[in-house]
């Protein structure tokens, strides 16, 4: 399975914050989006999400088989096959955090019991908060509530092997970081895919990295693709 | 598909009931209209039984907009969203999901309630079951018009003003057909099945269309 992104130009409130932009990610790899505020991290994620539409090129999660789906293209596009946890976390502050989990189960595509909910919440240590409303958690504990959604597919059949993420470490503390770091490990060596968007180190050693800035073209260079020339 | 849909509708029962939450607010609303009229009036209790539908079904469009503006703002603004874009399940199916919800804890419970509410204006029983009837076939077609402007204005900061002045424009055929069929009950040269059922069809055409609108606008949002 890879992920192909074909000329893609994404634009925000006018600003063409993207100009062709043609990367392949493969199963097993990770993509770190780099750069400044304002250079279109959010937006390529929300545009990988299906959130905003791509000014133009195209975005497509190619399978292994060539025989599946037409012509090696997925069926399903790339939104259902991926989770999405990014700044706004999607969280109802008025549910507890197993009752959240729950949702987010039935959305991602395999529906949960409560007692799976708390059993994911367990992976980041929240299980004895599963049945406190989110409202009173401190926003740390809901990032982790938000982060819980990746490590769903463990316990029911969700099978979203594309990882967005947008700032995944915000408020987390070191121990978290380092679960996270871990829980990525796993899904790459699974082969799962992820593109992260990050100012911060993820401790995902031979990640590639994409740097945007705000002016137009990218070129393939040794460790990655840079901004300019 | 089916899980997913009743786990929405679950969690969005659930929200109205909590802190923060609609819950049955509009039914609280609408009986303070009802009683704020006879006040304004005075007793005049033949005066109170000609209008009784008419205020009845304008306090029922009004309550319908208590929590409106709400029905996707709060799920764009916490990301909520994202996660009914990005299921399976086809953004028209979650749009009528959450106007069911919407409604079962305002249309339908005012439908339910309005003979109690009749009394205070003076409302014979033949009244009553009318604007009981023509309220519980109505009120889905204000949700669902409603909803369009809802996922508008999902977006914008105080979007509730404008979702008033865009909708409730919209909602005139309606509220027209549920009052004639609602006066034609109780006396009048139209019988009451003609209007009453072009209301119906008025509530089968706004889900459909609704529906259709209002995930387009949610897509083409953000």
């Amino acid at each position: 399975m890879k992920l192909a992104i074909d000329h893609l130009s994404c634009r925000r409130a006018g600003r063409l914050l993207i100009d062709d932009l043609t990367l392949t990610i493969a199963g097993g790899e990770a993509l770190v989006v780099k750069g400044p505020n304002g250079a279109g991290k959010s937006t390529l994620l929300a545009t990988l999400a299906g959130r905003l539409k791509p000014a133009g090129g195209t975005i497509r999660l190619v399978g292994d088989d060539a025989t599946a789906g037409r012509g090696g293209e997925e069926d399903a596009p790339l939104a259902e096959r991926a989770v999405l946890v990014g700044h706004r976390d999607g969280l109802k502050v008025a549910l507890t955090a197993a009752e959240n989990l729950v949702f987010a189960a039935a959305m991602l595509g395999a529906p949960a019991t409560p007692a799976e909910a708390a059993a994911a919440l367990d992976v980041f240590g929240l299980a004895h908060l599963a049945d406190i409303p989110v409202g009173y958690l401190s926003a740390g504990q809901r990032r982790r509530v938000a982060l819980t959604r990746l490590v769903l597919a463990r316990f029911v059949p969700v099978d979203r092997p594309v990882w967005l993420l947008d700032e995944p470490t915000s408020a987390l503390d070191a121990a978290a970081q380092e679960d996270l770091a871990h829980l990525m490990r796993q899904h790459l060596a699974g082969g799962g895919l992820i593109v992260a968007a990050t100012h911060l180190p993820l401790g995902l050693e031979g990640a590639r990295s994409l740097t945007l800035g705000s002016q137009a073209g990218y070129h393939d260079a040794a460790d990655g693709w840079e901004f300019g020339a | 598909m089916m899980a997913a849909l009743g786990a929405l509708l679950v969690r969005d029962l659930k929200l109205a009931a909590r802190v923060g939450g609609s819950g049955l607010l509009g039914v609280v609303f609408f009986l303070m209209l009802v009683t704020l009229i006879p006040f304004a009036l005075g007793p005049d209790l033949n005066l109170l039984s000609r209008i009784g539908p008419a205020i009845l079904w304008i306090a029922a469009v009004l309550a319908t907009l208590i929590g409106l503006d709400r029905l996707f703002q709060g799920d764009e603004e916490d990301g909520s969203l994202d996660l009914m874009r990005m299921s399976h399940v086809p953004l028209e199916l979650v749009v009528i999901v959450k106007g069911l919800a919407h409604w079962l804890t305002t249309g339908f419970p005012l439908a339910l309630l309005s003979p109690l509410f009749g009394l205070l204006l003076a409302q014979e029983p033949d009244a009553m079951l009318a604007v009981m009837a023509t309220l519980m076939v109505g009120t889905p077609a204000l949700t669902f018009i409603g909803g369009i402007g809802a996922a508008l204005t999902a977006s914008l900061p105080r979007g509730g003003l404008i979702l008033a002045v865009l909708v409730l424009p919209l909602m005139i055929p309606t509220l027209i057909f549920g009052v004639s069929a609602a006066q034609a009950a109780i006396g009048g040269t139209v019988p009451f099945l003609t209007p009453f059922l072009v209301l119906a069809a008025l509530s089968l055409v706004a889900i459909v269309t609704g529906a259709v609108a209002s995930a387009a606008a949610l897509r083409g949002g953000g």
